[in-house]
C-alpha cells in the first residue's frame, strides 16, 4: 500500500518555483505529486495546515555531527533529530571528524551510520588535503565515489596558495564545490574575539577581520585563475562582503554563506566573557553585522548556514581563552533568522525560506530545497509568528552550547516531513 | 572622611564597575590601616579565624606577597597555591579547584590567572568573595587602587592632574585598570609607546593616544612605566628590546622633559635598563617602593571591605 500525504489549507511557500499562495501539497511514496485521484484522497494521511506556512524542508550546508570520533558532543542520531526539530531535512556534514574524512572508508562508515540512525538526509564532505594538514591532496575522486558532495578543510584553512590552487583545480574536475573556512592563521595566533574596541576593553586577544578578508580575496583570485567554484563559509566581515560583491559583478564563480549568529550578535556580546559567544570566525562589529545583512538582501551572500558546532557542557564551562570555538544552532536557526531578516522587515518570508533551502542546496548540487513535482517530499510546517523561549535542556542536540539560551524567539517549526513521512511533530521526534 | 563609607560588592573583579565613592572608601580604609600600623605594628584582627586562599596560577612576587602580608596583618590564615603545585596540572578545572577551596572552608579566594575574564568566571562559580589579583590582559584592580592611593597621598587629589602611562599598553592589565581608576578620580590620561602596543582604538576608553614620547611626557604630573611583557607578545610587536629602549626607555635625558616635580611610578617587576634607567628607578622622583608598601594597606582594605559586605557586616575600621 502506498503512503499518501496531503497537506491542506496552508500557505505554500516554495521559493524555487516562485510559489506563495494558500494551497495543497501532495506526495505519494515520498515523492511530490501534482494532484491526488479521488480514491487516493480517501486513503491519504490528511494534515490540516491552516494558519501555517508549508515550506520545503530546510537545508543547512554547514554542520558538524562529530561522527566518527567525538560522539560525546553529537552523533548522527542526535544531530539528525536536532536538525529535524529545526525544520531541516538535508544537511551537509563537515569532515573534521576523528579520523578526518580523507579516505573512502571513513565516508562509507558515515554513510552506513546515516542509513541506520538518521531521521533526515545527511551528506558528507571530504577533506581537501590528507589529514587536513595542507601538504598533500586528499583522494577526491575516491571520496566522490563514496558519496561526498563538497570538498573542504573546514576549520583549518589551507594557508599555502599553491596547495589551495591545485586542490581547487583538482576538485573542479569532479564537479565538486570547494568550501573554504577563510582564515589567515598568521594573523590570528592566540586570538579569541574580534579585534576592536571590545577586545581592547576586555583585554582579550584580538582577531582582525583582515584575517578573513585576505583569504576571501585570495579565493576570489584563485577562482578566477582556475575557473573552479569556491564557496566561502560563514562570512563575517564587512570587507569580505565588499570583495565578494565586486567578484560577482565580474562574473567570478564564488558563493558565500552567513550564519545566524553573525547576523544577530556582535562582539559587544562578549562583555560577560561568556564562552557561548566564542566561535570561529568571531562575532564582528555592528558594521560587519549590518554589511552581512545587506549582503544577504542583495544576493552577495547566497544562503544561511548554522556552522552547528557541538561541544559538551564541561568543555565550554571554563575560562574564555580555554573554551573551544563554536556553538550549536540547528534548533533555533529558523527562528533566529526570521527575527533578524523577516520580522525586522528586511526580507519577505519567501526570501528567508529561499536562503535556508534551495539556495544552499544549489551550492552543493543537492536534490533538495523545493516542492517541485517529482522531487522528494521533504517538507516543514512553520508558524512564523509563534513565540517561544529557547531552553537548551529541551534540545535534541547532545550539546547545549547555544548563545540563544533563555532568549525569546519568534517563529516555530510545527512539523517536519522527510520522504513524505513525518519525523517531527512540533514536540517530539516521530521518525 | 566626611562622606559615608560605600562598598557594594563581595568581589573585586575590575575597576570599571566601581563608583568613585567606593574607590575613595578603599583609600579611606587603607589610610586607616596605614595609620594604625604606623602607630603600632600589631595586627588588626578583622579576619581572625578566616582562611584566605591565594590561588596564583601565574607567576607573581609582589602581588602574592602583598596579599599574603595583608591577610596575615588582618590575622587570617593564608594558603598559597601555585599552578605547578595544584591539581590543575592533573587536568582539574578552575571550577573544581575553586569549589574544593570553598568546600575546604576558604572564606576569600584571591585569583591570579593568565586568562582574561577568569576572575569574573570564578565569581560566578563560588559564593565566597573573589579578589582579582590580575587576569590576563584585562584587569589588576588592586594595583590601580594602590597606584592611585599613592598619588592621592602625594597630591591630595587627582582632579586636574595629567598622568601618562608608558609602555606595553596592549597586553597590560595594570594599564587598563589604571585608565579607569585615574579617570574616575578626575585625572586626564595619556598612553604612550610603540604604535603596535598602543593601538589607536584605546581612544574609546577616553584616553589620548600618543606615539611621541616628548609630547607624552611634557605635561605629565606622573608617568607610570610598564614592563614589556615578553610572555604575552608575539615577536612581531617591535623589533628588539634595544630598539624599544632607544625609542621609549626612560633615561635621564628624557626625564628632563618631565616637569621637575613629576613623579615616576612602576608596578614592578622592573627591567632595569630597558623601560627605565636604573638610576631613575632609585631616584627621589621614584615612588616605586612606596607603591609596594601602600599595596599592603590597599589590599588589607579590599579584603576587609569585601569580607564585610559578604558577611553583611557594617564596615569597622581602626580609629
Amino acid at each position: 500500500m502506498s503512503n499518501i500525504l496531503w497537506i491542506t489549507g496552508g500557505r505554500v511557500i516554495d521559493p524555487a518555483n516562485k510559489r506563495d499562495c494558500i494551497g495543497e501539497v501532495y506526495a505519494i511514496d515520498g515523492i511530490i505529486v501534482k494532484s491526488l485521484s479521488q480514491s487516493q484522497q480517501k486513503k491519504a494521511n490528511k494534515i490540516d495546515a491552516t494558519g501555517l506556512v508549508v515550506a520545503p524542508g530546510l537545508v543547512d550546508i554547514h554542520v558538524h555531527f562529530r561522527f566518527p570520533g567525538q560522539t560525546h558532543k553529537e552523533d548522527i542520531r542526535s544531530g539528525s533529530e536536532a536538525a529535524a526539530a529545526g525544520g531541516f531535512t538535508s544537511v551537509v556534514c563537515m569532515p573534521n571528524t576523528s579520523p578526518v574524512c580523507d579516505n573512502a572508508g571513513t565516508i562509507q562508515r558515515i554513510m552506513d551510520k546515516v542509513e541506520r540512525d538518521s531521521v533526515i538526509h545527511i551528506y558528507p564532505t571530504g577533506c581537501l588535503t590528507m589529514g587536513m594538514n595542507a601538504e598533500e591532496l586528499a583522494p577526491t575522486g575516491q571520496l566522490k565515489k563514496a558519496g561526498i558532495v563538497a570538498v573542504t578543510d573546514d576549520g583549518k584553512c589551507v594557508q599555502s596558495n599553491e596547495i589551495m590552487r591545485r586542490a581547487v583545480e583538482y576538485a573542479h574536475m569532479f564537479g565538486l564545490p570547494i568550501m573554504d573556512h577563510c582564515q589567515d592563521s598568521s594573523l590570528t595566533k592566540g586570538a579569541v574575539m574580534n579585534e576592536g574596541e571590545w577586545s581592547l576593553k576586555l583585554g582579550l586577544r584580538g582577531w582582525p577581520k583582515a584575517a578573513e578578508d585576505i583569504i576571501v580575496a585570495r579565493n576570489v583570485i584563485l577562482a578566477r585563475l582556475t575557473g573552479a567554484h569556491i564557496h566561502m563559509q560563514h562570512v563575517s566581515s564587512a570587507a569580505s562582503v565588499d570583495i565578494l560583491r565586486a567578484a560577482k559583478k565580474r562574473g567570478i564563480s564564488v558563493s558565500a554563506e552567513a550564519s545566524p549568529h553573525h547576523i544577530e550578535f556582535t562582539d559587544a556580546n562578549l562583555q560577560g566573557y561568556d564562552p557561548m559567544f566564542k566561535m570561529n570566525p568571531p562575532l564582528g562589529s555592528a558594521e560587519d553585522r549590518a554589511a552581512l545583512i545587506e549582503g544577504l538582501c542583495d544576493g552577495t551572500l547566497q544562503c544561511i548556514a548554522t556552522d552547528h558546532a557541538p561541544h559538551s557542557p564541561n568543555e565550554k564551562d571554563c575560562e574564555l581563552d580555554r573554551a573551544p570555538f563554536g556553538i550549536i544552532g540547528l534548533e533555533n536557526s529558523l527562528a533566529s533568522t526570521l527575527g533578524t531578516l523577516y520580522h525586522s522587515g528586511r526580507l519577505s518570508l519567501s526570501e528567508v525560506i529561499a536562503l535556508m533551502s534551495h539556495k544552499g542546496a544549489e551550492i552543493c548540487n543537492l536534490d533538495a530545497g523545493t516542492l517541485s513535482i517529482g522531487k522528494i517530499a521533504d517538507i516543514c510546517l512553520i508558524d512564523p509568528d509563534e513565540e517561544w523561549t529557547v531552553q537548551t535542556d529541551k534540545f535534541f542536540s547532545r550539546s547545549k552550547n547555544c548563545p540563544w539560551q533563555g532568549r525569546v524567539l519568534k517563529g516555530r517549526v510545527k512539523a517536519t516531513y522527510v520522504n513524505g513521512k513525518q519525523v517531527f511533530d512540533g514536540a517530539v521526534i516521530t521518525g | 572622611m566626611s562622606k559615608p563609607l560605600t562598598w557594594n560588592r563581595k568581589d573585586l573583579i575590575a575597576i570599571e564597575p566601581l563608583s568613585r565613592d567606593e574607590i575613595e572608601t578603599v583609600f579611606y580604609a587603607a589610610q586607616a590601616f596605614k595609620n594604625a600600623m604606623k602607630a603600632d605594628r600589631s595586627k588588626q584582627p578583622y579576619l581572625d579565624g578566616r582562611t584566605v586562599v591565594n590561588l596564583f596560577l601565574e607567576p607573581s612576587t609582589r602581588t602574592r606577597l602583598a596579599f599574603e602580608v595583608a591577610a596575615n596583618k588582618l590575622c587570617a590564615d593564608t594558603l598559597t597555591i601555585t599552578a605547578e603545585a595544584s591539581s590543575l596540572t592533573k587536568g582539574e578545572t578552575l571550577r573544581d579547584t575553586a569549589q574544593n577551596m570553598q568546600a575546604l572552608q576558604a572564606d576569600i579566594i584571591i585569583l591570579r590567572h593568565a586568562a582574561s575574564g577568569a576572575a569574573h568566571y570564578l565569581s560566578q562559580v563560588v559564593d565566597i568573595p573573589v579578589i582579582n589579583a590580575g587576569d590576563g590582559s584585562h584587569a589588576h584592580p588592586t594595583q590601580a587602587l594602590l597606584d592611585c592611593f599613592t598619588l592621592v597621598e602625594k597630591w591630595g587629589t587627582l582632579e586636574g592632574k595629567n598622568v601618562t602611562i608608558l609602555g606595553d599598553i596592549l597586553f597590560s592589565r595594570v594599564a587598563r585598570s589604571n585608565i579607569y581608576c585615574l579617570q574616575k578620580l578626575g585625572a586626564t590620561v595619556t598612553i604612550a609607546g610603540p604604535s603596535t602596543l598602543v593601538p589607536e582604538g584605546f581612544v574609546s576608553m577616553g584616553v589620548t593616544v600618543c606615539n611621541d614620547l616628548q609630547t607624552a611626557l611634557e605635561d605629565a604630573d606622573a608617568v607610570m612605566l610598564l614592563r614589556i611583557q615578553h610572555e604575552r607578545q608575539s615577536s612581531s610587536h617591535f623589533p628588539s628590546i634595544g630598539e624599544y629602549t632607544s625609542s621609549f626607555g626612560l633615561n635621564n635625558e628624557r626625564a628632563n622633559w618631565l616637569k621637575p616635580e613629576a613623579i615616576i611610578m612602576h608596578p614592578g617587576p622592573i627591567n632595569r635598563g630597558v623601560e627605565i634607567d636604573s638610576k631613575l628607578a632609585d631616584s627621589k622622583r621614584s615612588v616605586i617602593l612606596n607603591q609596594v608598601t601602600n599595596g599592603v594597606f590597599v589590599r588589607m582594605a579590599v579584603l576587609h571591605l569585601c569580607h564585610s559586605y559578604y558577611q553583611s557586616k557594617k564596615i569597622n575600621l581602626p580609629t
